[in-house]
């Protein structure tokens, strides 16, 4: 009977999310994929079973080489971000010493993540731009005579963009798992005569796994579904899926942007099951 | 005297080195953010770029103007009325969702399950899927229905992960005390688990207010035909070429450290109050 009861509190606790989930994510996603069998004209949907949107994305080289481009700032960012957010967390839980100073350096950092994205990747032009501080001061220094082009509105400035977005989310999650190393097993590999280079490569290194996982779940995820840094960053000279999704919605083919849609969320998950094999997520919390 | 002795051992090389890579890193950070936020104050006749052509409050005058850049008031007052609706729904549901979370239940791990693929599903999948279920049930998108939805599939998660961190390190015995005192449930949950989970719930308030307040993509197909304050920003990117989106950035990131101020704030007087209590 008890047991009843505590039961039945359950389902009355969770289901307002649940409904939530159900309304807003689970039926949405259906009709993504329902709506990329149907068909279009100029003004509307149509409701319809066909596969046409389907084998022209797939068919075409340009969705092959958007592909291609979204995964190289997928990998780019990934890379820097992880090389960057690992020392960053490593620093914290490592050599700041008082738990003081280690909240706040920790909130130093994590309080950009609560300001505006735009704001931040907007911030960038006064600093990047061809009248740009950096471009200045590389003409005064004499290190250059014309000003660089490439510092705005190309690769570079989307991959420096997110890695000035993203970096948090591999700070966290490292520092998390870093965090719960016993600190007698470093003491012990010291004393076993490890190097700082060893005790790193042997015992922070995999003890910090699940902490590299999520946050590279993370950001490989938000960069792959990405739209507005690759249009605010490369002035609209490069392409990802999301801002192809982003323009077909702007064209309203629906349809065409529910196949791409639907294609990107396969490729997405798949990442995400493969990264997945590396941790637990319920076990780090 | 151990302290004392700890604080004197020296440092390795290495530390400086991180120390160094650390100020760097909160450079980058900071230093763009802190670039528009002087050329926010540029002169009357300068422009995106410095040198700063004096100084002024007039591209801050600017944004006050409705026919200079859009409809800044409007769409504030909608982010930041759908902010504060975010915010609650997402406290309130979270912590009853965390509540449940603490027994097994059937269906546990499918609504975990949920919660990750809400987190990691592209946020334009959300905004397309919600737009084109509203155009087919012919409902009209608006910024407190649709947007709504679209958001706490975003805060939800959050919320959800916050609160499973908090209830995996509480103590359930000062429940069973409580109950024992013969408490109801409600009483229990009132004068027991609030108390205890309240700087969390804080914590959830804020992530879940700034969330909503900078959301750019699960807005955009689902926010109707008014708009909140990103895609206002948004749609200034591509026409305005003045600081006044200087003026902008440098008023809403200060609105953000406000809230930010207020949350840390909350959380220092609620535990100040928990340690006289004690």
């Amino acid at each position: 009977m008890a047991s009843d009861t505590s039961k039945r509190s359950s389902y009355f606790l969770i289901s307002p999310m649940a409904l939530i989930f159900a309304v807003f994510l689970v039926i949405p996603l259906l009709t993504i994929v329902v709506v990329s069998f149907w068909d279009y004209d100029e003004y509307r949907i149509l409701p319809d079973f066909i596969l046409e949107n389907y084998k022209y994305l797939l068919g075409s080289s340009v969705t092959w080489s958007i592909y291609l481009n979204t995964l190289k700032y997928a990998v780019l960012t990934w890379v820097f971000t992880l090389l960057i957010g690992f020392t960053v967390a490593y620093f914290l839980a490592f050599h700041v010493r008082s738990l003081t100073w280690q909240i706040v350096l920790f909130m130093l950092c994590t309080i950009p993540f609560w300001t505006s994205n735009i704001i931040r990747m907007i911030s960038w032009i006064p600093f990047l731009g061809r009248n740009g501080l950096l471009n200045s001061a590389l003409i005064n220094l004499g290190i250059v005579d014309q000003p660089l082009e490439f510092l705005l509105f190309s690769d570079f400035a989307v991959v420096l963009a997110d890695v000035h977005l993203y970096t948090l989310f591999m700070v966290v999650p490292i520092f998390n798992s870093m965090m719960r190393i016993d600190r007698s097993l470093i003491e012990a590999a010291r004393d076993a005569g490890a190097s700082g280079f060893e005790t790193l490569k042997s015992v922070i290194v995999p003890l910090s796994k699940p902490g590299i996982a999520i946050g590279s779940i993370f950001v490989i995820t938000v960069v792959m579904g990405d739209f507005i840094t690759v249009r605010l960053m490369s002035g609209g000279q490069s392409a990802s899926v999301g801002l192809q999704i982003s323009n077909e919605i702007g064209l309203l083919q629906y349809p065409a942007a529910a196949a791409s849609a639907v294609v990107l969320l396969i490729t997405v998950l798949l990442i995400v099951t493969a990264l997945l094999r590396l941790v637990d997520i319920r076990k780090e919390l | 005297m151990a302290l004392l002795t700890k604080t004197r051992e020296r440092r390795p090389t290495s530390f400086y080195f991180l120390a160094a890579f650390f100020a760097l890193f909160v450079l980058f950070l900071y230093g763009p953010m802190l670039t528009i936020f002087i050329l926010s104050f540029q002169g009357e006749n300068g422009g995106l770029t410095f040198p700063m052509n004096g100084f002024s409050f007039h591209w801050f005058g600017n944004l006050f103007e409705q026919q200079a850049v859009g409809d800044f008031g409007g769409s504030f007052s909608r982010s930041l009325k759908l902010g504060l609706i975010v915010m609650v729904v997402t406290v309130v549901v979270s912590f009853m969702a965390g509540l449940a979370f603490r027994k097994r239940f059937r269906g546990d791990s499918v609504i975990f399950y949920l919660a990750i693929a809400s987190l990691i599903v592209p946020s334009i999948l959300i905004s397309l899927g919600i737009g084109l279920l509203f155009n087919i049930v012919e409902w009209q998108p608006q910024w407190f229905t649709s947007a709504l939805g679209a958001h706490l599939t975003w805060t939800f998660p959050f919320g959800l992960l916050i609160m499973f961190a908090v209830f995996n390190r509480f103590d359930p015995s000062y429940e069973e005390a409580a109950r024992d005192l013969g408490a109801s449930n409600w009483q229990t949950i009132q004068y027991v688990v609030l108390p205890m989970v309240g700087p969390s719930l804080i914590g959830v308030a804020m992530f879940s207010f700034t969330l909503s307040y900078d959301e750019f993509a699960r807005t955009l197909m689902t926010a109707g035909a008014l708009n909140t304050l990103p895609l206002e920003i948004y749609g200034m990117t591509t026409n305005v070429t003045t600081p006044v989106l200087y003026a902008l950035g440098t008023v809403t990131t200060g609105f953000s450290f406000l809230v930010i101020a207020l949350a840390l704030g909350a959380v220092a007087i609620m535990r100040r109050r928990k340690g006289q209590k004690a």
